[in-house]
């Protein structure tokens, strides 16, 4: 499983929604799903998937798909 | 015992009520991180156990922090119990406090527990259960002469328990406080002469605590038997503020 298809799974686990629903534009507190509390869980499955400890600058910035993205890169999460 | 072993960390577990609660969570049988900035010590207790790691710790120095939740990570993915103990207690009438001492004393016990609760609930959270145990004082509570900064901070963890207790309650992680009252260690053992006579005759049980005393209140909040437990302060004194 590629790291596009990882992240992907992570969403979906975290916010408990649709694989399908998941794109890039998808931004926090846009859908019910994704929460203040989901968003915990969202890092907590994102650094378990990972196997990265985001800093709290991250997790407060991560406010999208692509955002989430663009962070992961800085901990060596390649997406092709 | 536990059926499956449970994953604990406890902070400042190489004295005291730390190394008590250490022990009584590995003879119930939990996987447990001993954490604290002397090797050595936390060795001493750590060798006698196959379920004990050694894990240095300092928790006013946030890379220190990561560096220990990041193994715990690495070895188990997982943590069901933090038991934020570590801390420091300096004795001064107001006008001769310092502020480096009010520093000190906030840095470790109410900056550090906060890092550290906001490190253990992202490992928490993934299995949708936990349990924060954060120690206060009594004198957090109702404070004292001659320990306005300690029992400052001490009042701030209370507050942070409370808080921490309502955000945390959707994501099935539970946080409480043990607030002890005189209890005989390390850190009390200055009080002394009059001091230490006017406290003992305040606790109608007529004893001084014991670390075990508190350590038993760390395994039950920790355990399912407390399961719809928290925000609460669990007043351990023998009686000192009923």
């Amino acid at each position: 499983m590629d790291n596009v298809e990882k992240l992907r799974k992570a969403f979906a686990e975290a916010l408990q929604i649709s694989e399908d629903v998941i794109t890039d534009d998808l931004k926090y507190n846009s859908i019910k799903e994704w929460d203040s509390v989901a968003h915990m869980a969202l890092v907590a499955e994102l650094e378990d998937v990972f196997d990265i400890m985001l800093d709290t600058d991250d997790i407060i910035e991560m406010s999208s798909v692509m955002k989430a993205r663009e962070i992961l890169t800085k901990y060596n999460v390649e997406f092709s | 015992m536990v059926d499956t072993p449970k994953i604990a960390l406890i902070t400042g577990a190489s004295r005291g009520i730390g190394a008590a609660t250490a022990r009584r969570f590995l003879d119930a049988g939990y996987v447990v991180f001993l954490g604290g900035r002397n090797l050595e010590e936390l060795e001493d207790i750590s060798a006698a156990y196959e379920n004990a790691h050694s894990l240095i710790l300092d928790v006013s120095d946030l890379s220190s922090i990561k560096a220990a939740f990041m193994e715990v990570r690495k070895q188990y993915r997982a943590l069901d119990v933090l038991v934020n103990n570590a801390g420091v207690m300096h004795a001064g009438m107001i006008a001769m406090t310092k502020s480096d001492i009010i520093d000190d004393m906030f840095d470790t016990n109410v900056r550090g527990s906060y890092l550290c609760a906001q490190l253990a609930t992202r490992l928490m959270s993934a299995k949708h259960s936990g349990s924060i145990i954060n120690i206060s004082s009594i004198m957090g509570v109702q404070g004292a002469v001659g320990y306005s900064g300690y029992s400052a901070s001490k009042a701030a963890v209370i507050g942070m328990t409370k808080a921490m207790a309502k955000e945390l309650a959707p994501s099935g992680v539970r946080v409480n406080a043990l607030a002890p009252g005189f209890i005989e260690t390390d850190l009390t053992a200055s009080i002394t002469g009059e001091a230490r006579d006017k406290a003992l005759a305040s606790i109608r049980m007529n004893r001084f605590g014991t670390t075990d005393d508190v350590a038993s209140a760390a395994l039950f909040l920790a355990s399912d038997e407390a399961s719809y437990i928290t925000g609460q302060v669990l007043q351990i004194d023998g009686s000192m503020t009923a």
